[in-house]
């Protein structure tokens, strides 16, 4: 009977998934104590850093070449060719502000590198880097339009991501602006290109390259918070996070971090960035 | 609206892929709803006490709950415990789509006659012997087509994982037109994954009609 | 398990609004799904051939594709070309041409089930085409197709959650916003709950009605 045939295929299949979906389960979850991460890694022959595919200068997606660039892309090769010796060790695995914390303390990634500010919450559920760059929240919206700061908000439609906190930080300065949350900030920079909302905000360094794109559009206001990015590590790696920190002093020091600094931004990295931070809302927001 | 996009850089390749994870989820997801659904079909037919009722229940509650609702749910709560986007979005997917073919499953068994089940009984066949010799044979060829519209279904709706980053078809356009050179681009790109996931499904409701008509015959 | 159902009150006039705007959103959508789609379905059954083609054409492309890149299309796309609507109205847009396509083959088989004897006589007796259909055809029709049209109403109240995707503040919107502060596994059940607060009564409804007309033996 083929009925028999094919329900003998299907069912091999759903153990095979099974099977597969069990043993890639065990092959995260099996913390040997004592065993150091780069034993793990390497056994794994693979790091897993979860980084941005839609944030240009940080971390996106090109097209032509179906490769993954930018700022925080290429400090995560850089660690990985210092650490592993290899920089094809490296897996990229694409995160946003929704699902980066999802991914990594369940073990999906080792590291996240995307544009994530250190605050007290966050630091509850992960360890973090030293800082290796400093953004404050600020607006970007179309050139010649009459938003220029917070204070002209009032009713305006403001978009940014979810997961992120800068629409309760906007709502604490102006409670009378509209925020709308997007599954991620390419999609609330098209949706302020169509013109269906009239600003985005989010840290300065995004927003800065959204302007890169689009000569359109223009970066306004104070930096109305600062937002230290770290590199997040999973509680229970320990000695990665230490590895991460010793790479970031080392690149700071012997010259590497500037270089890609002004690859990307243009200009020399800041020469006063601080090794500890967190980051500093409008009074009475906690991240 | 820059439509020579589409042929620049490796659109193309890179919507393809993203077909292929599309293709790939939808297929081991209708695979494992269709073993699922089975069981909770007969289950919910078969009248005995307490396991029928709970069937309905598991049926009539996920089947009116929305899609995008469960992929969240299992994103949010689940993902511990199968780390891997893939395996979250088939169990969610897989959780949905069982109780829609369950149902589909029910009213097929439903459309065989009384008669030919008395006939079967009364011939000193025991129930399961009946389910399996007499009902189901034919139940199962009245599924076919609808169960291809599921798959169809299953395909369009595998873009709904595109939230939670998922690398499908429509998530991969939408790096595509995020980037700096293709904004212009947006249009034509969605205009290109439209007809793509079209001649894919319509591929198959065509595949489906044969078939309905090869059985009918 | 840590339940925790604070964010109820925290959130409680988000919750309110964004279920008022499911229910918005789903009706008002059904009654421009109901129009697009009896037109489809009178095109897909006239004598006229590009009218004909036109209403297969309609009903084959948005059925096989997805909903997501078609609300996507209408979102980024005319917004990219600087076409101006409300994330509500973009939405019932989205959701009532992609139903109408459900729609207009549940009425079209709708129609085709009353006798042609019927059309026939009532075009005998002086009615023109449209009068039939409206006098004659639809009355009937419409009755056999409810159940199907009631699930149609289901699905489109599901499928609405997709609004909270281009940030209009739905149920599922408002719950995305909770659970980055609060139990992800008490906040979407709680999600889950509020769209079956819709969706059960009308599915046990539609179970109702067809078991009574079945027991009727009306078809």
């Amino acid at each position: 009977m083929k009925l028999k045939k094919w329900a003998i295929m299907a069912l091999s299949i759903v153990t095979a998934v099974s099977l597969a979906a069990c043993s890639s389960d065990k092959g995260a979850s099996t913390d040997a104590k004592g065993v150091g991460f780069k034993e793990k890694i390497e056994k794994r022959g693979k790091f897993i850093a979860g980084v941005k595919f839609d944030s240009n200068l940080f971390g996106f997606k090109d097209p032509a070449d179906q490769t993954v660039k930018g700022f925080e892309v290429d400090l995560m090769k850089e660690f990985t060719k210092r650490t592993f010796g290899d920089v094809n060790m490296l897996e990229l695995k694409e995160v946003t502000s929704k699902t980066r914390e999802k991914m990594l303390t369940s073990g999906e990634i080792d590291v996240i590198a995307a544009t994530m500010t250190i605050t007290p919450k966050r630091k509850e559920t992960a360890d973090f880097s030293r800082v290796y760059f400093l953004a404050g929240q600020a607006l970007l919206v179309k050139k010649g339009s009459p938003i220029k700061d917070v204070k002209d908000l009032n009713g305006k439609q403001v978009g940014t991501a979810k997961g992120a906190v800068s629409g309760k930080n906007l709502k604490a300065i102006n409670k009378d602006a509209v925020v709308k949350e997007y599954s991620n900030y390419a999609e609330a920079f098209q949706a302020l290109r169509g013109g269906i909302i009239d600003a985005v905000t989010t840290d300065d360094g995004i927003l800065a390259g959204m302007a890169k794109q689009d000569p359109n559009y223009e970066v306004v206001g104070n930096r109305f918070s600062k937002e230290p990015y770290g590199v997040a590590v999973d509680k229970k790696n320990k000695d990665l996070l230490e590895a991460m920190n010793k790479f970031l002093d080392d690149t700071i020091k012997d010259g590497t971090y500037n270089q890609l600094y002004k690859k990307w931004f243009g200009q020399d990295a800041p020469k006063d960035l601080p090794r500890d931070a967190v980051l500093e809302l409008q009074p009475g927001v906690d991240g | 609206m820059d439509f020579s996009k589409l042929l620049e850089g490796n659109t193309w390749g890179i919507l393809l892929k993203g077909l292929w994870v599309t293709l790939e989820v939808a297929v081991v997801a209708i695979i494992l709803s269709f073993l699922i659904g089975i069981v909770l079909g007969i289950l919910r037919y078969s009248k005995i006490p307490v396991l029928s009722q709970l069937a309905t229940l598991y049926i009539e509650i996920v089947r009116n709950i929305p899609l995008l609702v469960i992929i969240f749910f299992a994103f949010n709560t689940l993902l511990d415990k199968f780390d891997s986007l893939v395996v979250i979005v088939i169990f969610g997917m897989t959780v949905f789509t069982s109780a829609l073919i369950a149902e589909i499953v029910r009213s097929g068994l439903n459309s065989i006659p009384i008669g030919q089940i008395e006939a079967a009984r009364a011939q000193g066949m025991s129930y399961v012997q009946t389910l399996i010799h007499i009902i189901l044979p034919q139940a199962l060829k009245r599924m076919i087509p609808p169960l291809v519209g599921q798959f169809v279904t299953l395909i369009k709706d595998t873009s709904l994982a595109a939230a939670i980053t998922l690398p499908e078809l429509l998530h991969e356009a939408k790096l595509i037109y995020s980037n700096p050179s293709y904004v212009n681009a947006t249009i034509p790109i969605l205009l290109l994954v439209a007809l793509i996931y079209f001649v894919v499904n319509y591929s198959l409701s065509l595949l489906s009609r044969q078939l309905e008509k090869r059985l009918a015959g | 398990m840590n339940w925790d159902f604070g964010f109820i009150q925290e959130y409680r006039t988000e919750f309110i609004d964004g279920f008022f705007l499911t229910l918005k959103v789903s009706l008002t959508a059904l009654i421009l799904s109901l129009i697009i789609g009896t037109i489809i379905a009178i095109f897909r059954i006239s004598s006229n051939k590009a009218l004909r083609a036109f209403g297969t054409s309609y009903v084959e492309f948005f059925r096989n594709t997805p909903l997501m890149v078609q609300v996507f299309f209408f979102y980024f796309g005319l917004a990219s070309i600087g076409y101006k609507l409300t994330d509500f109205w973009i939405g019932v847009l989205g959701l009532s041409i992609y139903t109408a396509a459900f729609i207009a083959e549940i009425i079209r088989a709708g129609i085709q089930t009353v006798p042609h004897g019927q059309t026939e006589a009532a075009r005998a007796s002086g009615l023109s085409f449209l009068q039939t259909m409206f006098h004659v055809v639809l009355p009937q029709a419409f009755k056999l197709v409810v159940p199907p049209m009631c699930n149609q109403f289901i699905n489109l109240v599901k499928n609405s959650s997709i609004l909270s995707v281009i940030a209009a503040q739905d149920i599922l919107y408002v719950g995305e916003q909770a659970i980055s502060e609060y139990d992800p596994f008490s906040v979407e059940l709680f999600v889950a709950a509020l769209y079956l607060i819709i969706t059960i009564p009308l599915s046990q409804g539609v179970n109702l009605l067809e078991r009574r007309w079945a027991k009727q033996g009306t078809r």
